[in-house]
């Protein structure tokens, strides 16, 4: 057994759901090899071969793969799988565009998400909206599966692993497929998100982006915790499309949640419900938020928000 | 310009399902159907391509039972031309749904293809680019913008941390996330006028392709219940409780 990990990074460091594949993949057993590629990888393949369990780190690093097309990589990511019998990522938004893509090329199906490894074929995933847990069982010879990252803890450190560098060429035809314009991003001072210890999310309720950062960002710096919102609250503009917690957005399970003017939608829910202790303020005492919440506060959350950042 | 646009027959978004008796599967016979909510921003969005004039054929395709003409007739009442329908009556798999979309797309040959970024029955979120590998054309996934110009696409995705714009040479593929469009209301006389559109029926033999599934479903369970929680009556008591009750507060 042996498996290719695909690390994710982002802005010259290692994405911390990358900590959490690598704990998967030691649960599949075996070899781990971590295929870190892009531009600029140093320091990237470094803190991947310190995690606890990685046998060897191959790196592919080109000006080509400077933007991490799917159209570029996936083909390496092809070439080199056979090898192995696990091909592996945590679910973010680089697996979501990369795996689907190398599976088709190897002509095999894939398993989104995995929350649980049942045995070397069989896993546990969410459908509708993490309401039911199905278990599925895959016939193919190389297994390419995204790992929820909250399901599985994040690895610890070892000795470093080898490093080896991969040679490859990016095909004439496949560099014509896609080509990078621009990216913005969001500047957030706290953890990220999806990794995050506490997460304070907002809803449609917080009524305006001013009150959001007024109300929500103190609150959030007490407790060292990172930003999220409901749907509601991003398409009304209170916060960017990328703090979005739920079925479409970021799936979390911090060890504290707390949801602030969120009425509790099955789809928001499918986002943070295996967190671990829940907390509710709402003014409507009927929300489904509070079906879920360990701790439920009724009331005007414009007095009870600064009360609570106050007191902390 | 052409346009393919895939779309799923899946439970009503408001609905929660239920598993049945012996767990081999959710019990979805009597619940609500809907188009998968992703695929009616993906149509709504090539509708409004031709109403730009920059489209001129919008093509719905669906696999599924003959009771995914529902959802076909839902995409002609919108606003697409026609529509085909892929009988395939069985359980399948992301990998043969993209196999069968590449065989209707080389028979189609569109300039772009429009799937939802994920269906919200299943979650799995690969038939797009596992189509785009297969026809070996680019991709533009869980789009919130996209201009066609020129024989490109221009694309604006939403991933972790902000957005990212990318160029496709057409033929391409985009996937929709919920903010492309705000999808339309169909009116009753667009129903009566989809209801004259043709639809096409192809089998998976026609098209050439072996439908079987390599994913097995083996079993289906509640995911694990939350113990119910407790209402307090102050933040004091909030804060007191999350200290010495929960322990995630220093």
């Amino acid at each position: 057994m042996s498996t290719l990990l695909l690390a994710e990074h982002q802005n010259g460091q290692l994405r911390a759901i990358t900590h959490h594949a690598v704990t998967a993949a030691t649960v599949l057993g075996g070899e781990i090899d971590v295929l870190v590629a892009g531009e600029g990888l140093a320091g990237i393949a470094e803190q991947a071969a310190q995690l606890a369990g990685v046998s060897r780190v191959l790196v592919v690093e080109s000006t080509d793969l400077a933007h991490q097309e799917a159209e570029r990589i996936a083909p390496l990511v092809a070439s080199i799988a056979g090898k192995y019998q696990n091909v592996i990522a945590a679910s973010g938004t680089y697996a979501r565009n990369m795996l689907p893509r190398v599976a088709a090329l190897l002509d095999a199906n894939m398993v989104s998400d995995v929350l649980k490894i049942v045995s070397a074929d069989t896993f546990v995933r969410g459908i509708y909206a993490g309401n039911v847990h199905a278990t599925v069982q895959t016939a193919d010879a190389v297994r390419v599966l995204s790992i929820r990252p909250t399901a599985f803890a994040a690895a610890g450190n070892q000795p470093a692993a080898p490093i080896e560098p991969l040679g490859w060429q990016v095909a004439t035809e496949d560099k014509r497929l896609a080509q990078w314009i621009s990216a913005e991003q969001t500047v957030s001072k706290g953890p990220e998100l999806a990794t995050a210890k506490t997460v304070v999310s907002g809803g449609r309720a917080l009524g305006s982006a001013a009150q959001f950062q007024e109300l929500l960002v103190p609150l959030a710096g007490k407790l060292g915790a990172a930003l999220g919102a409901s749907r509601a609250a991003v398409d009304e503009g209170y916060a960017p499309n990328d703090w979005q917690v739920g079925q479409t957005g970021v799936v979390v399970a911090p060890e504290l949640y707390l949801a602030i003017g969120i009425s509790g939608a099955v789809q928001h829910l499918a986002g943070m419900k295996d967190s671990g202790t829940v907390v509710a303020i709402n003014q409507d005492p009927d929300a489904p938020i509070f079906q879920y919440a360990d701790y439920g506060l009724v009331g005007d959350l414009f007095t009870l928000l600064p009360e609570l950042t106050s007191k902390l | 310009m052409k346009i393919l646009v895939a779309v799923k027959r899946t439970v009503d978004p408001n609905i929660k399902v239920r598993i049945k008796a012996d767990q081999s599967d959710v019990d979805i016979a009597a619940a609500k159907m809907s188009m998968n909510p992703f695929d009616e921003i993906a149509v709504e969005e090539a509708v409004r391509l031709k109403e730009k004039g920059i489209a001129t054929e919008i093509v719905a395709v669906s696999i599924g039972a003959a009771s995914v003409q529902d959802t076909l007739r839902h995409a002609l009442a919108m606003g697409a031309d026609r529509a085909i329908l892929v009988e395939h009556a069985t359980a399948t798999d992301s990998l043969t749904v993209a196999k069968l979309l590449a065989a209707v797309a080389r028979k189609e040959n569109p300039d772009l293809l429009l799937l939802g970024k994920q269906a919200i029955d299943d979650d799995s979120a690969q038939a797009g680019p596992m189509l785009a590998a297969l026809l070996g054309i680019g991709q533009g996934i869980a789009a919130s913008r996209l201009e066609p110009e020129n024989g490109f696409v221009t694309v604006t995705r939403e991933v972790d941390g902000g957005q990212e714009t990318l160029r496709l040479p057409l033929p391409a593929l985009v996937t929709s996330d919920l903010r492309l469009n705000e999808p339309r209301y169909v009116k009753l006389p667009n129903l009566m006028q989809a209801r004259k559109k043709p639809v096409e029926t192809l089998t998976p033999e026609d098209l050439g392709v072996a439908a079987t599934a390599r994913t097995t479903l083996l079993q289906v369970a509640e995911p694990p219940a939350r113990k119910a929680g407790i209402k307090v009556g102050s933040v004091d008591e909030l804060i007191e409780r999350l200290r010495s009750e929960a322990k995630v507060l220093p």
